[in-house]
């Protein structure tokens, strides 16, 4: 497949501060320097990396730096990173709407952005009007919007208000009639940030439809950004992570959301003891947990189908122990904060005693599929919430040769392991 | 054979590649591209007129009232109480034909001269030529403009049959130029107030001011002719001078016509939309890191 875009070491710059006459001076500074003396921007050397938390030294900071990618014909490429890595400058740079400070960005055919859909709306104008004036923005001729008129109404389903100003629309109409526009626009190139956030359910699952529609169907390059981590590996095949304005990751979606999933929650080796974020009234207090197999040996990492028992440690007072209304939970979530599964005292709420201050849940077969879970640990006394921290281990599980056929599971089939057998 | 075909392929694609780049050519002007948005240039016409008189009970109505009251003003305030001449045209037939072209120009230079600050938000959005909006600002204020124009025919007629002895003269033929250079001198200084107001807002304030200004260093409510012949050349530097002139010297048969001002004049503006373009041309791409 051919190359759609290709960036080549594509930088933006941005000042940081307000403009006023100090900002005057440094214009000239640059004025003087390079068309002067023919030198190199002087501003341009001392940026720095673009670390919202932290204050820098600097007032000029790289929103971008030296990005590199090639985008191939037809990809569904998804765009993740945290607020301010530098996802919404990439998209702002590739629908021209602002230009680099350095670097080249080339591509083939059109590019329709979806930047914040339907703000290029008049307010005083009706949905048709709307309809005309978005399009034409966007670079579709009248004819062309004519011929789709219906096709983008029906799409966006706001046909009865489609001759009432768009001021009377409700944010969600606003956002359908936009993204509607856009996506029959037929672009080459289609680039969507966060336009989900505000449709409702059923126009989310629309939208994405369309996208894949989109791309499948007729070969167009769609560039998406989102923080909807499962809008995203449902729709893209590869992806990139941004940090600080670089790129720091990239590959094929599955491994990209687990890596961003995976470093957004990492929690440094502190003792769970000493973990600050937690709720509760501390009557019961996690200290330690460990994950140990039928050896005895402590481990993070298990086999499908491996016996495992968790154990918990805790500080109470000697009065304490398990009942109906004190009990010790563990939630599993996979690496989307999805619940998977739930282990709880509750369960068996016979009075039992704590001994040496742990409690072991036994687990004789571990059936999660392979993959990374995430374990929560909740417990209340009394009905009263004593401890609540989130995350607070990691438990891997893999699968190997779980049926003991020598064959490997497909991917995407789901969270849990099904023992059984043909007869 | 295969080979040759392939080279040929290959070249086509490297063709159909556009780049964006951080590089600023001069003279990179694409023309051709504001002409395949020409649709969009006709919804912006239409929206600027519609949304003009929405939610108003007079509606397209003030584009008369406005005119007739500045009329009526100034042929209390300069032809009673300060005496200036009109050479002996009636007040309300004088003041119109200057104050039609002047209110055009002026109007469309407020307008343009805001182009990025005003439509930032949707420049923020989507890339379409930038010089739309300037131009369809220029072309929408053409339809206040001719609806005045009807307003300056009826005065005219109505004097024309009291017998004042006016008559058009064959120079009314020079009249769409007339328009199309009020309309260039504006779009230019337009575009060049705006580039240059993007980053740096102090002469957003001096534009209001010097726009009422520049209405008196043009003979709008005085005719040029009563300026002394050795000081008229002064006047005549300023090129909207010779537009007004022609026009009120083919319309009502008074003013000062050459053709070397108006030749002037019309270079000036060619000039002025050139240099307009490239400097616009240039904000455009990185302006909105400023704004």
């Amino acid at each position: 497949m051919a190359t759609a875009i290709k960036i080549e070491n594509v930088s933006k710059q941005y000042r940081l501060g307000v403009i006023s006459t100090g900002t005057l001076s440094h214009d000239l500074n640059r004025w003087w320097a390079t068309k002067i003396m023919r030198k190199e921007d002087p501003y341009l050397k001392i940026g720095e990396t673009n670390d919202r938390s932290t204050k820098g030294k600097s007032e000029y900071v790289w929103a971008l730096k030296d990005i590199n990618m090639e985008i191939e014909q037809g990809d569904v490429v998804g765009i993740i990173g945290k607020n301010g890595a530098g996802k919404s400058t990439l998209l702002k740079l590739l629908s021209r709407v602002t230009k680099p400070t350095t670097g080249t960005i080339k591509y083939k055919g059109r590019i329709a952005s979806l930047l914040e859909v339907g703000t290029g709306f008049h307010p005083e104008m009706t949905g048709r009007e709307n309809i005309y004036m978005n399009g034409a923005i966007m670079g579709m001729t009248r004819a062309e919007i004519t011929r789709k008129l219906d096709e983008i109404v029906d799409f966006s389903g706001c046909e009865r208000y489609i001759d009432t100003p768009v001021k009377r629309y409700s944010s969600g109409m606003t956002v359908r009639l936009g993204f509607a526009i856009a996506a029959h626009l037929d672009p080459e190139i289609l680039v969507v940030d966060e336009v989900l956030a505000v449709g409702d359910a059923e126009f989310q699952k629309k939208a994405i439809g369309k996208m894949q529609d989109v791309s499948k169907g007729e070969g167009r390059t769609v560039l998406f950004v989102s923080h909807n981590m499962a809008a995203v590996q449902n729709l893209c095949k590869r992806g990139y992570i941004l940090n600080n304005g670089q790129i720091y990751y990239t590959g094929q979606i599955d491994d990209v959301v687990s890596k961003y999933m995976l470093n957004q929650d990492i929690r440094s080796q502190l003792k769970l003891s000493e973990i600050k974020e937690r709720k509760g009234n501390g009557v019961l207090k996690f200290i330690d947990i460990k994950f140990i197999d039928e050896k005895g040996i402590e481990r993070n990492t298990f086999e499908v189908g491996e016996k495992l028992t968790i154990k918990i440690y805790v500080k109470v007072l000697d009065s304490f122990h398990i009942s109906k209304t004190s009990r010790i939970d563990i939630g599993i979530n996979n690496i989307m904060d999805t619940r998977i599964t739930w282990l709880s005292t509750y369960m068996y709420s016979d009075r039992v005693e704590l001994k040496d201050d742990c409690v072991c849940f036994f687990i004789s077969q571990l059936l999660l599929n392979d993959g990374m879970y995430n374990v929560n640990l909740y417990s209340t006394v009394d009905n009263d919430l004593a401890d609540w921290i989130r995350n607070v281990a990691r438990l891997q599980v893999v699968f190997h040769d779980f049926y003991k056929s020598g064959r490997e599971l497909p991917e995407g089939q789901g969270c849990f392991i099904t023992d059984f057998k043909m007869i | 054979m295969t080979i040759f075909k392939h080279t040929i392929n290959k070249q086509t694609q490297e063709e159909q590649y556009s780049t964006i780049t951080s590089a600023n050519r001069l003279l990179d002007v694409n023309l051709k591209e504001l002409i395949a948005y020409k649709d969009l240039i006709r919804m912006y016409v239409k929206r600027n007129i519609v949304t003009f008189y929405k939610q108003t009970i007079l509606g397209p109505l003030w584009f008369i009232i406005q005119p007739i009251l500045t009329t009526v003003m100034f042929m209390f305030v300069f032809g009673n109480l300060a005496g200036i001449s009109t050479d002996g045209i009636p007040g309300p037939l004088f003041y119109f034909a200057g104050i039609i072209i002047w209110n055009y120009f002026a109007d469309c230079l407020n307008a343009t001269s805001g182009t990025f600050t005003t439509n930032q938000n949707v420049f923020g959005k989507v890339y379409f030529p930038r010089l739309v909006v300037p131009v369809a600002v220029t072309i929408s204020n053409l339809v206040k403009f001719f609806i005045q124009l009807a307003i300056f025919l009826i005065i005219y007629i109505v004097y024309a049959i009291q017998g004042i002895g006016i008559a058009p003269n064959v120079y009314i033929i020079l009249f769409p130029l007339l328009v199309i250079m009020a309309a260039g001198l504006a779009l230019g200084f337009g575009i060049i107030f705006s580039s240059m107001t993007t980053k740096y807002r102090d002469l957003t304030f001096l534009l209001q001011f010097g726009v009422q200004l520049w209405m008196y260093a043009t003979p709008v409510i005085y005719p040029l002719s009563t300026m002394p012949a050795d000081k008229q050349w002064i006047f005549q530097l300023n090129p909207m001078t010779s537009i007004i002139e022609t026009f009120k010297y083919a319309a009502i048969g008074n003013g000062v016509f050459s053709w070397g001002w108006l030749g002037y004049s019309f270079a000036f503006m060619i000039v002025l939309l050139l240099v307009g373009i490239v400097i616009f041309n240039k904000v455009e791409k990185s302006f909105m890191d400023t704004v």
